[in-house]
Formats: structure tokens, C-alpha cells, sequence
């Protein structure tokens, strides 16, 4: 069991004196992400809703990439990852990212696809 | 450290003393288990991605359906699940100042912690239930037409929705409920009667210009179509039936695979928070016993610890693909 623990997150940026002060730390900054995300899903600004990324909408882009970083925090810092060896750390994170990532692609393509079948083929289903 | 009895041998690589990873057997375990259940999470999340592209001009816009807080009456999208997702990062937190409590072997600390860490779940599984039974009950109701959409209806002069049973007009029918035992076993759709019949929303439709019906189809503006008066008048001919609250075959809100997948993501999601939350309850009495104490270590809630982060990672995806995007 690995007693000592990294005390600083951002790459050095925010130092902590011990673990349950960082713990307080990634706390706040969780919530301020989680607070954020929120507000923009109330006001929608118009500018993001009508910016198309790779066929997505930028505001959709921006709550999926302050997911992943919420996520970080959450296995790095409260699950410890940040403290277990980086051969364990990859084995962990590297294999469902890669089958993910495999997956989505796959299955977002072929959605892409029936949705021009539905749209475009001699089928009538809004009725 | 081990929770096996150890022996005289354990420097030695062959003589159980190997740590691969420099993890203790449990706790890989643990993170084996995690890695398999968040590939499952995965793969229900991308079947949802799935289902939402191919109807991607149709979906629910989630911020239309999730507007409720208990005891407040009014229009407050997303403002439930936000505090539902702030109560489950707490619990979180709290755990992992239990875990560190543990490393430094103070007991009363960790069963303060540990405690909270449990109120926590429990109040996160009942907003989950709260929040089940308002999307079970429905809002304003709504038609369904014969190719299985769903038409809602809108108030033309404040934009508003309408409920249908604020315009629909009581007539006096007779309406029985096929059921099996009339002898109609195959017809399971109409086994149960909707509060309104389809022909009172139709009378009242016809009866009260004020009021217009809204697609599923969403806008470029990423809005529903909303139809004019005689399109609407029109559309209505296509409905069939009444729709009202959801369930696994339809729901008022419009594409049947939103609710279905609702129930599904979130019920399995929530029945995770709920044995999370019976695995704590079992680890806190271990520690107000003082097993922990006794073995020297507190790894135990260390690796319930793990389960518990993963549930709450879980939910920050679901929140997002669910309520957000």
C-alpha cells in the first residue's frame, strides 16, 4: 500500500501541504467544472450551438472534454492512480480507452449511415 | 499488509511475497472488476450514441424533460441533477478521506467518514427514484401518431406547453379496458385505459384555437417544429392514441428508445450506487468492530473505496450523455 502520495496536481501548478488538503482542492475543482457545465447547459450560447466541430456542435465538444477532465481527477486523485505504479496506471486506463474509443467510432459511423437510409431511402417512418 | 495469513517466505519471489504492479492482490482485483463494469457502462453509453445518431433530427431535448425539483413547482431544467451530481462527488469525497484516515489508523475518523459516505449514496438512490417516478408520471401528455411519433402540444399565444388535460373535453363514453380476462389476452396495448380517450384531446383540440402541436422534429435553430392551426388540424388526423407518462414501450417525451434507454442506463447505474452502498454499509460495521484494527490495515476500505470513485465516475458520463449534450 503506497502511504506516500503526490501532493500536487496541474503538473506542479497547485501544491498541497498533505492529502486531505488536495483531496479539498480537487474537490473545488470538480465542482467549479461541474458549475460551468451546468450554467452552459442553461444558457446555450448561441455562438457555440451553431459552431459544427467534426458534424458536432462546439458546446457538445466542450461538455465531453470537461468530462474526460473530471473523470482524470476522479481516478487519478481520488482513486490513486496518480500513486500506483505507471505500468499498473496504463494497464488500467490505456486498454478501455482504446476499446472505446474502437467501439464509438464504429457504432457512430453505422448510426451516421441508417440515419441517410432513414432520410434518403424509399421508406416512409414519420407518419 | 497481506489479507492472507503470510509465512516466513515472503521476500521471495516464488514464495508468495510477488506483488505485481506493486498492488496488493485485492485491490488489482478490484481494479480488474472496474476495467470489465466500465466497458459494460461503455458499451450501453455507445449503444445510446448509436440509437441518438440514427435519430439524431427526433431525440428529446433533455432539458425539456428533466424540469422538476422536489417541492418546487416551475420550469428548473437540469437544476436537480446537478445537486444530484454535487451529493454523489461529496460522497466521494468523503470516502477518500475515510481511505486516508484508514492509512493513518484512525478509527474514529474512518467511521465518521464512512458514515457519511453512506448518507450520501442514500440520498443520491432516492433522488434517483424521485426523479423515476416524475418521468414514469409524465407532464403534459401527448398523441401518438400511427407510425409511432409523438405529438405534444404548445399554447399559440405564451409558446408554452399544454397538457391535454387542460384543454380536452369530458365526454361521456364507454370505454372498457380489454383485458385478458374479456377473453382479449393479445392485445397487452390496451389493457389499461389513459385517463383522457383520444377522441376528448381530439374534441378539445378542435374546440380551442388556442392551442397547436409541436413535432418531434428538431429545427435548425434546435428547436421542435411547431405546426400553424391547420397543420396542426391536419397532423391530428394521424393520431391513434393517448400517451401519457412513460414506460418501456412509449412515453410522451417522443422517441421510445429515450425512455427505454433511461431506464436502462440510469437503473443500472443506480443499482450499482445501491449495492455501493450495502458493500459500505458491511465495511462500516467491520470497522466499528475493529476487524481493520486487529489485521493492522485498513486496505478493505481502501478497495470498497475504488467501487465507490467508479460509481461516481460512471455518473459523470451519464450525466453528460444523458442531461447535457
Amino acid at each position: 500500500m503506497a502511504h506516500e502520495h503526490k501532493l500536487e496536481i496541474f503538473r506542479g501548478l497547485w501544491k498541497f501541504k498533505s492529502n486531505t488538503q488536495k483531496i479539498w482542492g480537487v474537490l473545488a475543482f470538480l465542482t467549479l467544472v461541474t458549475t460551468i457545465e451546468v450554467v452552459l447547459g442553461i444558457i446555450k450560447p448561441d455562438f457555440l450551438i451553431k459552431t459544427y466541430f467534426l458534424d458536432m456542435k462546439l458546446l457538445n465538444w466542450i461538455f465531453i472534454i470537461l468530462t474526460l477532465v473530471k473523470a482524470y481527477y476522479i481516478a487519478w486523485d481520488f482513486m490513486h492512480l496518480r500513486d500506483e505504479k505507471s505500468s499498473l496506471r496504463r494497464a488500467i486506463v490505456w486498454t478501455p480507452i482504446f476499446l472505446v474509443v474502437y467501439l464509438i467510432t464504429i457504432l457512430l459511423f453505422e448510426a451516421t449511415y441508417i440515419y441517410d437510409v432513414f432520410k434518403n431511402g424509399f421508406m416512409a417512418w414519420d407518419f | 499488509m497481506d489479507t492472507t495469513a503470510t509465512t516466513g517466505t515472503e521476500e521471495n519471489v516464488w514464495g508468495g511475497g510477488n506483488k505485481p504492479l506493486g498492488a496488493s492482490y485485492g485491490k488489482m482485483m478490484m481494479w480488474f472488476f472496474i476495467v470489465s463494469d466500465a466497458l459494460t457502462f461503455s458499451g450501453f453509453l455507445a449503444a445510446y450514441g448509436f440509437s441518438r445518431f440514427k435519430f439524431i433530427e427526433t431525440w428529446p431535448i433533455a432539458d425539456e424533460v428533466f424540469t422538476h425539483v422536489p417541492f418546487f413547482h416551475g420550469n428548473y431544467p437540469m437544476i436537480y441533477v446537478a445537486f444530484m451530481t454535487f451529493i454523489l462527488i461529496m460522497s466521494s469525497v468523503t470516502m477518500v478521506l475515510a481511505v486516508d484516515a484508514g492509512h493513518h489508523m484512525k478509527q474514529k475518523k474512518v467511521i465518521i467518514y464512512m458514515f457519511l459516505t453512506i448518507i450520501g449514496g442514500a440520498i443520491f438512490v432516492g433522488s434517483q427514484a424521485w426523479e423515476w417516478a416524475t418521468f414514469i408520471k409524465g407532464d403534459f401528455g401527448a398523441l401518438e401518431t400511427k407510425g409511432g411519433r409523438v405529438l405534444q402540444f404548445v399554447q399559440a399565444d405564451t409558446g408554452e406547453r399544454a397538457a391535454i388535460a387542460d384543454f380536452a373535453v369530458p365526454l361521456k363514453e364507454n370505454r372498457i379496458a380489454n383485458t385478458a380476462d374479456k377473453g382479449i389476452w393479445f392485445n397487452a396495448d390496451e389493457s389499461s385505459l389513459t385517463t383522457l380517450s383520444l377522441n376528448e384531446v381530439i374534441t378539445g383540440f378542435k374546440a380551442d384555437p388556442n392551442i397547436l402541436i409541436r413535432t418531434e422534429k428538431i429545427s435548425e435553430e434546435g428547436e421542435k417544429t411547431l405546426l400553424n392551426r391547420e397543420e396542426s388540424l391536419l397532423k391530428l388526423k394521424d393520431a391513434v392514441r393517448v400517451v401519457e407518462g412513460a414506460n418501456l414501450v412509449r412515453n410522451e417525451y417522443g422517441s421510445r428508445l429515450f425512455a427505454d434507454f433511461f431506464f436502462f442506463i440510469t437503473g443500472f447505474h443506480g443499482f450499482h450506487v445501491f449495492s455501493g452502498v450495502v458493500i459500505n454499509i458491511i465495511i462500516f460495521f467491520n470497522v466499528i468492530l475493529g476487524t481493520y484494527e486487529r489485521r493492522g490495515h485498513y486496505e478493505m476500505v481502501e478497495k470498497v473505496g475504488l467501487y465507490w470513485h467508479f460509481v461516481d465516475l460512471v455518473w459523470v458520463f451519464v450525466f453528460t450523455f444523458f442531461y447535457l449534450v
